[in-house]
This record gives C-alpha cells, sequence and structure tokens, in this order.
C-alpha cells in the first residue's frame, strides 16, 4: 500500500517536474561521456534547460577526447562524464574545477553521498553506481544439486559438478580477453585475496607476492571450465554466451544484469531461471573480489564562472529525482534521491553492503591496468608460471611509471 | 587483346574457370554470409548454440514466426538514424576525392615533368610520410583542433583524410603522367602556351583514366578510414564505420550487433553499385599505366 | 619544367603534407624525447559514494609550476627508445650475460613486447606480401581469359574484399571462424578434432591473421596486374608463340618481365602496409597472440593514462622499420630515376 502511494506521488512530482521544467541557465552547456542509456537519459535531461546553448556529444571514445577537449582555454567541453578510473586522467591533468561553492549555491538537491571528495574538495557528482557479482542458472545448479556459490572455491566446485554430470561442457563464463577485461579480473581476485597493489604513499608496485600468486592460479583454475577462447571473449561475448545457454556461473557487471534476459531469441530456460547474487569471496578472504565503480559529472576548469554554473544547474536538473520512471530505472543503480531497487540492482547493492573497495583512484592505477592486461596472457595461455609473469607486470609498470614521472 | 594469342587449351580453361569460381567463393562467401545473416536476430548469426541455425534461423522463427526479420536494418536505419552516417560519409567522399585529386594532379604533374634531382627526394619524402601511422598523427591533431574550434566538423576531417591521402595519390598520378608523351605539352609550350595551359587544354583531356583509377582509391580510403573518422567527427557528424562501430557496444554496456550487420550490408550496397558503375573505367584506367614505378 | 613553375603547381599538395604529415612528424619526434615532469605525490582523503580512504593524488601545485618552467617536460634523449617497452637495450645486455643457453637467451628476448612484436610483424610482412602478389597475379591472369561479360561481375566480387573496411572485414571473419561459426566448425570437421579452436593457440592466431591479410589485400595486386595484362605487347607475344614458345614460356620470358614494375610498386606499398597491421588485430581480440607497432601505439594511446612518449617513440621507430624494409626498393626506383635522366 506504502509503495503505491508512493509511486503514485513519484509519478505526480514527475508530472509537475515536466509541466513546470524550471530550469533557466544563461550560459553555455556541452557535455562529453560514454553513450550508454544512463548517461543519454543524464544528456536529455539536461538538454530540458532553457535560455542557454546545451550540446552533448555521447561516444563511446570520450575518453580518448576528453582531456584534449577540455584543455583549451574556454574548453570546448563544459562537462564530461567519467568514472572512478577515467576521473584520474582529468585531475592529473588539471582540467576540472572543485565543485564546493557550487553545491553551496545550486545543489541543495543532491545527497552528500554523491559528491565525490578528493583532498576535500568536492570534484565530481555521482548519479550512479556499478559492480561485478554472481550471474548464475538456478535451474543448472538445482540440477547438479549444488547452492549459489558464495566463494570462488565453491564456484570450482559447482563447475565441476556440473561438468562431471555432463549438464554443460563450459559451465563458467568470464571476461577475460586480453586487455583491459583479464586486468579487472585480476584486480578483482587480488583484492580478494587482500593485496595490495602498492606500497602505501609511494607509486611502487608490490603484486609479485603470494596474494598474486593465488589470485593467478584462481584465475587459470576458473579458466579450465571456459569455453578455450576465453581470451578473446569481453563482457558482450560472455553475455552471447550465457544467453545461448552455454554457462551456469559468470561473474558479470551489475549494469548488465537487466537486459542480459531481454534480448530476442534468448533461451526461454535462460530467461526464467536466470539469477543474480552478490560478488563472491576467494581464499578465505573478508572483502568480496569484486570493485565498486560510480559515474558522475564533472566541471570543467577552463570555462567562465557563468558556463560553469549553467552547466552545473543544468546536470543537477538532469539527475532530480523526478527523472526516474519505469523506463530510466532499470538502465542503472541509481544513486538519486527516491531511487528503488529494480531486482537487477540487487547484486550491485549486495556488493556495497557486502563491504567491496571501490576501484582505487590512484594516478598511476591506470598504468598498471594496461601493463596488467598486456602482461598476464602469457600466463592464461600457459607458457610461463605465475610468478614471472608478475614479474613482467612489475617490469612494465615500472617503465611506463618512470616515463610519466611517478617513478625515478 | 588478341584472341589466338590467348587461346587456351581446354584443360587449362577449365582449370582457370575452377580457379576463379573458387576465389569467388573465397572473396564473396563471407559477405554473402553476412547478408543472409542481417535478416536473422543475434543468436542466430551468432550461432552460439549450433552452426545451422544461422542458415536455419530457428530462434529467429521461435521470435519472430519467420526465418527472416528486418529488425536489424530497422534499428540501424530508423532508430539510430544510420541515414545521418550515410550522408556525412557522402560528403565526406566526395570533397575527400575531388580535392585530392585536385591537388594530387597539379602535383603528380609537375613531379612527371620537372628532371631536376629534388623531385626524386620529394616522392621518397611523400612515401616516408605514407609509413607514418594514422593513429599517431590524429592523436597530435587533437589539442590544437579543439583549440582553434576545428574539432568533431567535416571539413576538418575532409582536408585530414586528403592530406594523409596524398603521398599516395601523388606516386600513382606522377607515374601515370610520366605515361603521358612528354611531346605533348612540350609541342604545345612551343605553340606559345604556358605550361600551366598546356596542361589544361592538352593535359586533362587525356588525364582522365588515370585519375578515375586514383580516384577510386582515394574514396575507399575516405569511405572505409576508422582512425581519423572516430577520433575527429563528433556523434552527430559520425560517417558510417564509426557509427557501425558505436554499435558494438563497450565493457559495460550493451551493443547491438545486429544493428551492426545490417549497416554493414547496408554500407557495402552503394560500392556495388559504384563499382558496377565505374569498372570499366577503372580498368582501362589502370590500363593506360596509371601505376607504373 | 622550371623552378618557379613547379613551385606553383606543387604548392597545394605540399601545404596540405605539411601541415597534417611533417609538422605532426616533428611534434612526435620531439614528444619522443621529451617526458612527462615527476610527479609530486601527496596522500590525501578522498570520499566516493562507498566509503572514505586515504589515497595518493598529484600535489597539482607544485607540478604546475614545473610545468610552466620546462613546457615540454623533462629532457629524455633516447631513454624512451631504450627502455623496456620498446628496444630493452639493458634487459638484453643483462639477459645475454647471464644467459644459460642460446635457447634461453631468445626465450628472454621473446619476453620483451618490442621484440615479441617484431617476430610476429615481420613473419606476417614477409609471408602475406609475396603470398598476395603470387595470388593477385593469379586471380588476374585467370579473370583476364574470361568472357568479356563475366568480366564486370567477377571484378566486383573479386574487390569485396578489400573494399570493405578492414575493421568489419575482420568482424565478419571473426564471427565465422568462432568454434562454433560456420567456417570453425567447417574445420573441426575437416580435421576431424571436435576441440579445434583458431582463437586458442597462437599458431593458428597467426595463420588466421597470415590468411585474413592475404584475402584483403590481394585485390589490390589483382586490380594492378589485370590493368597492366591489357597492356602487353602484342608482337612480342606473337613472335614468342611463333617461335614455338610454350604457354609457360611466354609467360616466364613475357608477361612477367612486363609486369615487374607493377609487382615492385604492389610490394613497395603492401610492404608498409603490412608492417603496419593493426585492424585486423583488433578486430579478431588476438592481442594475447599476436602484437604490432602500430598495435602499440594503440594501447597507449587507449588506456586510462595515456603515454604519450611511449606513444611517439613507437611511430618514429614504425617509420625507420619501414625506411629499413623499403630501402632495396628505393634504391632501385633512384637507379631507374637516374637512368631517366
Amino acid at each position: 500500500m506504502f509503495l503505491k502511494k508512493l509511486v503514485v506521488a513519484s509519478a505526480m512530482t514527475l508530472m509537475a517536474g515536466e509541466a513546470l521544467a524550471d530550469c533557466e541557465i544563461s550560459g553555455r552547456v556541452n557535455v562529453v561521456g560514454n553513450e550508454f542509456p544512463a548517461i543519454q537519459t543524464v544528456g536529455i535531461g539536461a538538454k530540458e534547460c532553457t535560455g542557454g546553448k546545451v550540446s552533448t556529444n555521447l561516444t563511446a571514445d570520450h575518453q580518448k577526447i576528453n582531456v584534449a577537449g577540455m584543455t583549451g582555454n574556454p574548453a570546448e567541453y563544459t562537462s564530461a562524464i567519467v568514472a572512478n578510473s577515467s576521473i584520474v586522467a582529468l585531475i592529473n591533468e588539471d582540467v576540472i574545477r572543485p565543485l564546493d561553492d557550487l553545491v553551496a549555491k545550486y545543489g541543495q538537491g543532491l545527497k552528500k553521498n554523491q559528491l565525490i571528495t578528493i583532498d576535500g574538495k568536492v570534484m565530481a557528482v555521482a548519479f550512479m553506481a556499478n559492480a561485478q557479482h554472481l550471474v548464475y542458472r538456478a535451474d543448472i545448479l538445482e540440477q547438479a544439486g549444488v547452492k549459489p556459490p558464495s566463494t570462488y572455491e565453491e564456484m570450482l566446485a559447482a563447475a565441476k559438478t556440473i561438468k562431471e554430470k555432463g549438464l554443460m561442457e563450459h559451465p563458467v563464463g568470464g571476461a577475460y580477453m586480453a586487455g583491459w577485461n583479464l586486468a579487472q579480473e585480476f584486480n578483482n581476485m587480488y583484492i580478494g585475496m587482500g593485496g595490495e597493489f602498492f606500497e602505501p604513499g609511494t607509486a611502487k608496485v608490490a603484486i609479485n607476492n603470494d596474494a598474486g600468486v593465488a589470485a593467478l592460479e584462481m584465475m587459470k583454475a576458473l579458466s579450465g571450465y571456459m569455453n578455450p577462447d576465453f581470451l578473446t571473449h569481453d563482457s558482450n561475448a560472455t553475455n552471447a554466451e550465457f544467453r545461448a545457454g552455454n554457462v551456469a556461473l559468470m561473474n558479470m557487471w551489475g549494469s548488465r544484469a537487466a537486459t542480459l534476459p531481454d534480448a530476442d531469441g534468448v533461451d526461454p530456460a535462460v530467461k526464467e531461471h536466470m539469477a543474480i547474487a552478490g560478488p563472491m569471496t576467494v581464499g578465505g578472504g573478508k572483502i568480496p573480489a569484486t570493485t565498486l565503480w560510480w559515474d558522475g559529472w564533472t566541471v570543467a576548469k577552463n570555462i567562465s564562472d557563468e558556463d560553469a554554473a549553467a552547466t552545473f544547474k543544468a546536470l543537477t536538473y538532469a539527475i532530480r529525482p523526478e527523472i526516474l520512471n519505469d523506463t530510466t530505472s532499470p538502465q542503472a543503480v541509481w544513486l538519486i534521491n527516491g531511487y528503488q531497487p529494480t531486482p537487477a540492482a540487487q547484486g550491485v547493492f549486495d556488493a556495497a553492503n557486502a563491504g567491496s573497495v571501490p576501484y582505487p583512484m590512484l594516478p598511476y592505477q591506470g598504468l598498471l591496468h594496461s601493463a596488467l592486461g598486456a602482461e598476464l596472457s602469457d600466463f592464461m595461455q600457459g607458457k610461463e608460471d605465475a610468478s614471472t609473469a608478475l614479474a613482467d607486470v612489475e617490469a612494465a609498470y615500472t617503465t611506463a611509471a618512470k616515463e610519466k614521472g611517478y617513478l625515478q | 587483346m588478341s584472341a589466338k594469342a590467348f587461346k587456351q587449351p581446354p584443360a587449362l580453361r577449365t582449370f582457370s574457370s575452377a580457379f576463379v569460381i573458387i576465389w569467388l567463393i573465397v572473396a564473396a562467401f563471407p559477405f554473402l554470409w553476412t547478408l543472409w545473416g542481417s535478416f536473422k536476430i543475434e543468436l542466430d548469426f551468432f550461432s552460439k548454440a549450433d552452426w545451422r541455425s544461422a542458415l536455419t534461423g530457428a530462434r529467429t522463427i521461435l521470435e519472430h514466426g519467420s526465418s527472416f526479420t528486418g529488425d536489424g536494418y530497422q534499428g540501424a536505419w530508423v532508430q539510430e538514424e544510420f541515414w545521418k552516417a550515410v550522408l556525412n560519409t557522402a560528403i565526406v567522399c566526395f570533397f575527400t576525392v575531388a580535392i585530392s585529386l585536385t591537388f594530387g594532379t597539379l602535383g603528380g604533374y609537375a613531379l612527371s615533368r620537372s628532371t631536376y634531382r629534388y623531385t626524386f627526394w620529394l616522392l621518397i619524402i611523400a612515401l616516408i610520410f605514407r609509413a607514418m601511422p594514422p593513429i599517431t598523427l590524429v592523436a597530435g591533431y587533437l589539442l590544437p583542433f579543439f583549440e582553434w574550434n576545428l574539432w568533431g566538423i567535416l571539413p576538418t576531417t575532409i582536408i585530414v583524410l586528403v592530406a594523409i591521402n596524398q603521398p599516395f595519390t601523388l606516386w600513382m598520378l606522377h607515374s601515370f603522367f610520366q605515361k603521358i608523351p612528354k611531346e605533348l605539352d612540350e609541342s604545345a609550350k612551343v605553340d606559345g602556351c604556358t605550361q600551366f595551359q598546356a596542361f589544361r587544354h592538352v593535359i586533362i583531356p587525356v588525364m582522365w583514366p588515370g585519375v578515375i583509377t586514383t580516384g577510386l582509391f582515394s574514396f575507399l580510403l575516405a569511405y572505409n578510414d576508422f582512425a581519423v573518422t572516430s577520433m575527429l567527427l563528433s556523434k552527430e557528424n559520425q560517417t558510417m564505420v564509426p557509427k557501425i562501430a558505436s554499435f558494438l557496444g563497450t565493457t559495460q554496456t550493451e551493443g547491438n550487433v545486429m544493428f551492426a550487420v545490417a549497416a554493414v550490408v547496408s554500407a557495402t550496397a552503394p560500392l556495388f553499385i559504384l563499382v558496377m558503375f565505374f569498372q570499366r573505367q577503372i580498368v582501362s584506367g589502370l590500363t593506360q599505366g596509371a601505376v607504373k614505378g | 619544367m622550371k623552378h618557379k613553375t613547379f613551385f606553383w603547381f606543387i604548392l597545394p599538395t605540399a601545404t596540405a603534407m605539411l601541415l597534417f604529415i611533417a609538422l605532426p612528424i616533428v611534434s612526435v619526434v620531439t614528444q619522443s624525447l621529451f617526458t612527462p615532469h615527476e610527479q609530486i605525490l601527496k596522500t590525501v582523503e578522498n570520499c566516493t559514494p562507498f566509503n572514505c580512504t586515504e589515497s595518493t593524488v598529484v600535489d597539482l601545485d607544485a607540478t604546475e609550476q614545473q610545468r610552466a618552467e620546462q613546457p615540454l617536460g623533462r629532457w629524455a634523449g633516447l631513454s624512451i627508445y631504450l627502455d623496456r617497452g620498446h628496444l630493452a637495450t639493458a634487459v638484453i645486455a643483462d639477459a645475454w650475460t647471464t644467459r644459460t643457453s642460446i635457447g634461453d637467451f631468445v626465450d628472454r628476448l621473446g619476453n620483451l613486447p618490442f621484440y615479441r612484436a617484431m617476430s610476429f610483424t615481420l613473419t606476417y610482412t614477409f609471408v602475406v606480401t609475396p603470398l598476395l602478389i603470387v595470388l593477385g597475379f593469379a586471380i588476374a591472369v585467370a579473370v583476364n581469359s574470361l568472357h568479356r561479360h563475366l568480366k564486370g561481375l567477377v571484378i566486383f566480387f573479386s574487390l569485396l574484399p578489400m573494399i570493405v573496411s578492414p575493421l568489419i572485414g575482420s568482424l565478419v571473419l571473426f564471427w565465422m571462424i568462432d568454434s562454433r561459426g560456420v567456417l570453425g566448425t567447417g574445420l573441426q570437421w575437416l580435421f576431424s578434432n571436435p576441440d579445434l579452436s583458431l582463437k586458442a593457440s597462437t599458431e593458428l592466431t597467426w595463420i588466421m591473421l597470415i590468411v585474413y591479410g592475404v584475402w584483403h589485400s590481394a585485390p589490390f595486386a589483382f586490380v594492378v596486374f589485370y590493368a597492366g595484362l591489357q597492356t602487353l605487347p602484342q608482337d612480342t607475344m606473337e613472335s614468342a608463340m611463333i617461335d614455338g614458345a610454350t604457354r609457360w614460356q611466354q609467360t616466364k620470358y613475357v608477361v612477367i618481365p612486363h609486369l615487374m614494375p607493377l609487382v615492385t610498386f604492389v610490394a613497395l606499398i603492401q610492404l608498409m602496409d603490412n608492417f603496419r597491421v593493426f585492424e585486423p588485430i583488433v578486430g579478431f581480440n588476438a592481442e594475447a597472440h599476436a602484437t604490432s607497432l602500430s598495435w602499440f601505439i594503440f594501447n597507449d594511446l587507449g588506456g586510462e593514462t595515456r603515454l604519450l612518449s611511449s606513444a611517439s617513440a613507437s611511430s618514429v621507430l614504425t617509420i625507420i622499420g619501414v625506411a629499413i624494409l623499403l630501402s632495396p626498393v628505393l634504391v632501385r626506383t633512384w637507379r631507374d630515376f637516374k637512368a631517366k635522366g
């Protein structure tokens, strides 16, 4: 009953909001960002503002152009939509401005936990969250007589049972494509094993240790139950495998869970029995083997205060509670006031509640990520042992970090 | 071609026909397969379950009641407004080819008629320029283009494509002009024409076959380019190839592969018409020795 | 032609190339010799929607000052060229002095990204280039003997692999060679090995990329050679026939010498393009098995943190590599040029 009232109430406010469209700006707004549906929603919201010119450039290549597009004076883009991994490049190049004044003036509707603060200064406003977590086939697990796994060790055991019972040839799925994806899976596993990437307070890498080796061995063991082409499977290919009914267990992005059973022609068994759960732990650790992500917007530094205020107002307006409706709510795990989690969002919430850690916002984390992506595939193919692979990663990272001036 | 000189014995004839047929299958099969698959749904096209479902469309029947669906085309053309990208590609290709050829004929003609040693070095430098990977060049353009407000618009992309294409165009047209006898324009000059007049009245009328061939290669470069167009064009000005790439999705977001497949087929269709229309010119252009080194 | 006339004719093309190729090359070379300043780090508290933690950030005020003093960055000399990501001279020297055997040294060399990429790139270049020339020649001869009404259609279909963007062409093939795609299944049936997967082994991935490379570029050679065949000197052919030359002798002594300049041209362009192999590696998701210099550049520029100096050094190395590769052809062109006067 309460829920019904709430829905009616929010529907009323939504209509009221549309009728008023009270976003009057005086300045130029130009947003660069990724192109997925939730960000499109934000883009459309910002464009409802009147009084100034609002344009958006939402493209998958946003990361290649946002620094260059915010460097000039005045900057082409007045705002970039970024995630915890990509905000680092903008901060390093000093192209985004602190938002404290603007938050005080125009940001009353924002929740405290939406504000990303670095060194005490608000640098971005987050509007959605994401994490990787378990997606599984309830029917297959039942037939195999196993519970949904809560640790990677249980996942291995479940995969073994499923394979032995002849239910599936390759029961485990994973986005293990060499490069960014493979590195991300290592990050998850390494965090789950309780590893630290760097010596505290320095850019000196420290992953060639027991946790690192254990993380790699676990990944190798999992890959034994994957499609042999796993080094070419990104999250799209992994999802396609799941939809075709070839995979029973996988660690997948929360943002993909809602549309997973939706596509045309998905196997009816997959549609009916797909289930999600929180992320798994590994090696007896307490912290789940996953990372938390946020997406949020920033405001450029090299623009007039007037444009900055307009940008802030338009984007705050674009993430007001009234934008949530039946279409937009399932698009993401929104961090906006009044968001009611859809069932598909449960995995991300579980991840946050289980004490998962955010993807590190370190200036040199991206360099390590690239080094991992390039050097780990030899190990996954069985061409070298875990500790050689990790030594290669460290050497590659150190070279890059020296070039960028993080190490001497 | 003298028929007599090339009269083949039956065995050789059979062998050569069989070879052509095999080659045609190898060359065209992937595209016929794509064309057929573009009317299916994603799981059938990928055939994750069984390769035969790409032929029969098992899941397409389940979903749409028929083994063919135009959903991919509808999604790409109507929902995602692929026609805009087609229009942009048409603009980019037309101007890139036109400007490339104008610059290239002038430069190539000059290089072929001058006997000074620097012409050789100019050609070599052009070749070295061609060795530069385009993606480094593009990364270098970003900052100045943003600063001067030139980023994201079609003219910038066109002039960059023209420049990147110049070395190849120069080499092709230079060798083509060398095949046109020097006496032609020399005699025009003796009659009192300036070099440019000689070029205009004597060379232009006979240069078309070579220019058309070179134009074809310029066209293909502009049409197929990904490195430049994906980095230098804003979303609303995108051409076909980056648009297709954007249908494929990224790590954290769902792509729509069937839109991409339908768009790939749509992008090949105009080329079919183009080649059918120009094939005689293409071949005759090459015939006149456009590419002799 | 007078210098002045020459200048006006060459001006438009030279300006375009100067502005959009030569200037960027100068800036790339400069960039490869400088690196960003030493970053001064400090520890601060960061808050996200999930929690607040101690974290490290770059001290922007201190860095800004350094940037203002030296806008180009630190002088690095050739150190980027020699680091582990490129020529890795120090690592090689170490591997050589501490080697247990030649095999061990080669293994350690193959573990370095640059040399691994080179081993693929050079194999690819030197296998694909001759194969595509031979295939292109064979197609040209076969098509040339077809009935003229058939030629148009055959030429269109022959051109298909070339005229479709490499990014898309390789994607289409990538879908087909999946172990459950039509070609993958066909190969499994052919070799009666149900576990065969082209994407899972390094050797098969190389073969797949090479086959793709030949398939993609053969039409270029075909078009050029086909055109060359149209200009065969008929009188020479006929006199060869009268002299009783066999078909094979005609091909060897008349056709091939006539096409030789075209072979040079095709080899020149294709050596260069194959050395810069890039799109198929991305299209086939093959980076676990095969990389190239162009792929390095893409990887350096595409990460969360862009490595501009490293990408620039790779670009310069590409140019040098192409120059070395083409030097025999260039020497030949120089002789031709001098002969022409």
